[in-house]
C-alpha cells in the first residue's frame, strides 16, 4: 500500500503544513489558556503566522507544562468530544494526560497503518502485538493501525512468553510488534522451549519504545531471520506511529503532514543545521483533543529532508534516538524519571530521600534496582520489619512506575551526595 | 536484669563485618556475644560488648546505623533439656520470642541465652518465678 502524501514535493508539503499549523494554532488560541497567553505574551495572534519559521518564536511545551495543567487543563475540546484518554510517565507521581477525539483516533490509525506499511506489512499479514495494552499508548496504537491496514491483529499485550511463542507457531504470525529487548528475550525463551526462532513464519519485527543500536538490530535479525525496523512515537504526540524506518533502515520517516519536526539546540533553543544533532521538537498539526505546539520530546536526533534513496519517500527522516536531554530512563519500554521515585520516597518517613538507581540488563531484559537509605530513627533490628519496609517501598514505587523494581535497603549516608544535580543513575546496560 | 544489646545494620558486602570488628578492636572493646541475621541484601549484626555505651558512641561516630535494645540473659544448665524447660515457661505464658542466640560462659561451664522479646519486664518476672537464673548487664559485660 502506497500513501501518496509520503511522496509530496517539498513546496507542497510545506504549504500543507503551514495551512494546518494556522488552523491548529487558532484552535489552541481559542480553547487553551496556556497557548492563548503564549501568543498574547508575544503580542501576536495565530493569523500572524506567515511561514513555518514563525513557529520558532513560540515557547516550548513539555511534560512540566502538562503537569501544571494536570489533568485536563491542556484539553482543547469539551469532554463530550473526547473518546479516549491515555497517559504516560510524568516527572512526578502523576502521569501526563493526553486525549483523543474520534478524528484523533482516525489520524492515529492512519499514521500507524502507514508505519506498518512502510516496513512492508499489508492486509495479508498476521500481526502479533506484544506491546502492552492499557494507559500506555503502545498496545492500542498498533492495534488501531492494524485494523486500518486490514491486517489480522492478535492482541497479545506484553508478557506471557510461552503463550506468545505457542500462538506465534499456531497462528503463523508474520509480524511481531514489541520492544527490541523483548524480541531478544523471546528468542532466548524459544530456544529453551526447543523452538528454533529461525523456523517460525515471522518475517518482520516492528520494534520500538526504547533505544537500541544497530548491533542489537543485527542480532535480532540474525536470531529470528527477520527484518527488524525501528518505530518511534510518544503519547504526547499521538503514541506509536510518529516515525518509522523503511527498507533502507537509514533513518525514520516522520509523517510530517501530521507532525511538524524541528531540531533545536537544547541550550540555546536555536535551530541546528540539517543533519546536526539536537533536540527533536514536534508540533502536532492535525490533532483535536490535545494538540501541542512545539512539544519538546527531549530526544536527541538529527533530521534530514533528503529524498530517501531507498524508498523514494520525501517525508523527512530523523536519525535513531541518540540520547536524551534529561535524565529519563527507558526500562522495558516504559519511561521512568528519577524524580518519580524521589516523590514516592519523600512520602515514606522511614527512608531518607537519598537513592540510587542501578539499571542493568539480565539476559535480554532490563532490571531496575532502587537503592534506598534506611533512616536511623526507624531502623529496627528485626529482619521482618526491615523486609516489610522494603516491600512497602517496592509496592509504592511500582504503583507509580507500573514496572517491577527491586528495592535494596542500604546504610545511611552511603549514597554519594553531590552539590547540585545528584548522580542518581548508574546505567550498566550496553545498548 | 536487662542487658544492652547493640544492633548494627549492614549491607551484604565483602569486608563490612571486618570494618566493625576493626573499629571495636581499636577501641579495646571486647565482644561477649555475637549473632548475625541476614537476608540476601542486608544483615543485622547483634552484639553484646563489655563497654556498650562507649561502643555505641564509637560506632555511631564511624557512621554505622545502630539501634540499642534491651535483651535478657538467662543461664541455662548445659545438659539435654536445659533450653527446653526455659522455653516451656515462655510457651505457657504465651510470650513470643523475637530472636535468641547463645554462648558459653567459660568460668562456670554454663550456657547463656540472649533473648529478645517485646515485653521484656513481663518476661523477666516469668523467668524469675520459674527459678531461671538471669544475669544482669554488669555481670554479662564483665564475664
Amino acid at each position: 500500500m502506497k500513501y501518496k502524501i509520503e511522496y509530496l514535493e517539498a513546496d507542497d508539503l510545506q504549504k500543507l503544513q503551514l495551512d494546518r499549523l494556522r488552523e491548529v494554532s487558532q484552535h489552541l488560541y481559542n480553547n487553551v489558556t496556556y497557548y492563548r497567553e503564549a501568543f498574547n505574551d508575544l503580542s501576536m495572534t495565530p493569523s500572524d503566522i506567515n511561514s513555518l519559521d514563525d513557529l520558532g518564536n513560540l515557547p516550548l511545551t513539555d511534560k512540566e507544562t502538562l503537569r501544571m495543567y494536570y489533568p485536563f487543563g491542556m484539553f482543547s475540546v469539551p469532554m463530550s468530544l473526547v473518546k479516549e484518554i491515555h497517559g504516560s510517565s510524568g516527572t512526578t507521581g502523576k502521569p501526563t494526560v493526553v486525549a483523543y477525539t474520534e478524528n484523533d483516533i482516525k489520524v492515529w490509525s492512519e499514521v500507524m497503518a502507514r508505519s506498518i506499511a512502510c516496513t512492508g506489512g499489508d492486509y495479508k499479514d498476521i500481526i502479533q502485538n506484544a506491546y502492552g495494552y492499557g494507559l500506555f499508548t503502545g498496545g492500542l496504537g498498533v492495534h488501531y493501525g492494524a485494523l486500518e491496514l486490514g491486517s489480522a491483529i492478535v492482541p497479545m499485550s506484553s508478557g506471557g512468553s510461552k503463550r506468545q511463542l505457542q500462538l506465534m507457531q499456531d497462528f503463523k504470525t508474520t509480524i511481531i510488534t514489541c520492544t527490541p529487548s523483548y524480541s531478544l528475550y523471546l528468542a532466548e525463551f524459544a530456544d529453551s522451549m526447543g523452538i528454533d526462532p529461525k523456523k517460525t513464519t515471522l518475517k518482520i519485527g516492528i520494534l520500538g519504545a526504547e533505544p537500541w543500536s544497530d548491533g542489537m538490530r543485527r542480532e535480532i535479525e540474525d536470531i529470528w531471520d527477520i527484518k527488524a525496523y525501528d518505530i518511534y512515537g510518544l503519547s504526547e504526540i499521538i503514541g506509536p506511529g510518529v516515525a518509522v524506518e523503511c527498507e533502507g533502515q537509514n533513518g525514520l520517516h516522520i509523517w510530517a503532514d501530521h507532525f511538524l519536526p524541528e531540531v533545536i539546540n537544547p541550550d540555546t533553543g536555536k535551530p541546528v543545521a540539517e543533519g546536526e544533532d539536537g533536540m527533536l521538537v514536534i508540533t502536532t498539526l492535525t490533532k483535536e483533543a490535545t494538540p501541542f505546539l512545539r512539544y519538546a520530546t527531549k530526544d536527541i536526533v538529527s533530521l534530514t529532508y533528503e529524498k530517501c534513496p531507498a524508498c523514494g519517500r520525501t517525508s523527512p527522516r530523523i536519525s535513531r534516538i541518540k540520547g536524551r536531554t534529561d535524565d529519563m530512563l527507558i526500562i522495558r519500554g516504559i519511561n521512568v524519571f528519577p524524580s518519580q521515585i524521589e516523590s514516592v520516597l519523600l512520602e515514606i518517613e522511614e527512608t531518607e530521600p537519598h537513592y540510587q538507581l542501578v539499571v542493568s540488563r539480565e539476559g535480554a531484559l532490563d532490571e531496575l534496582e532502587v537503592q534506598v537509605e534506611v533512616n536511623e530513627k526507624f531502623f529496627s533490628d528485626e529482619i521482618r520489619a526491615l523486609e516489610a519496609l522494603g516491600q512497602r517501598i517496592k509496592q509504592e514505587i511500582e504503583n507509580v512506575l507500573s514496572i517491577a523494581v527491586k528495592v535494596k535497603l542500604v546504610e545511611p549516608k552511603t549514597i554519594t551526595r553531590s552539590e547540585g544535580k545528584a548522580k542518581r543513575v548508574l546505567d550498566t546496560r550496553n545498548i | 536484669m536487662q542487658v544492652k544489646q547493640i544492633s548494627i545494620f549492614m549491607e551484604n558486602r565483602a569486608g563490612r563485618l571486618e570494618e566493625i570488628t576493626g573499629v571495636l578492636a581499636k577501641a579495646n572493646i571486647n565482644i561477649r556475644a555475637i549473632s548475625l541475621a541476614d537476608t540476601s541484601d542486608f544483615g543485622i549484626l547483634r552484639l553484646i560488648v563489655n563497654k556498650p555505651v562507649q561502643a555505641v558512641e564509637i560506632l555511631r561516630a564511624e557512621g554505622f546505623t545502630i539501634r540499642e535494645n534491651e535483651v535478657i540473659a538467662c543461664v541455662i544448665e548445659d545438659r539435654p533439656g536445659g533450653l527446653h524447660s526455659m522455653l516451656e515457661l515462655f510457651a505457657r505464658s504465651e510470650l513470643s520470642i523475637e530472636y535468641m542466640y547463645g554462648f558459653f560462659e567459660k568460668h562456670t561451664d554454663k550456657a547463656v541465652m540472649i533473648i529478645r522479646v517485646n515485653e521484656t519486664d513481663k518476661a523477666i518476672k516469668i523467668l524469675q518465678s520459674g527459678d531461671v537464673e538471669l544475669l544482669s548487664g554488669e555481670q554479662v559485660y564483665s564475664l
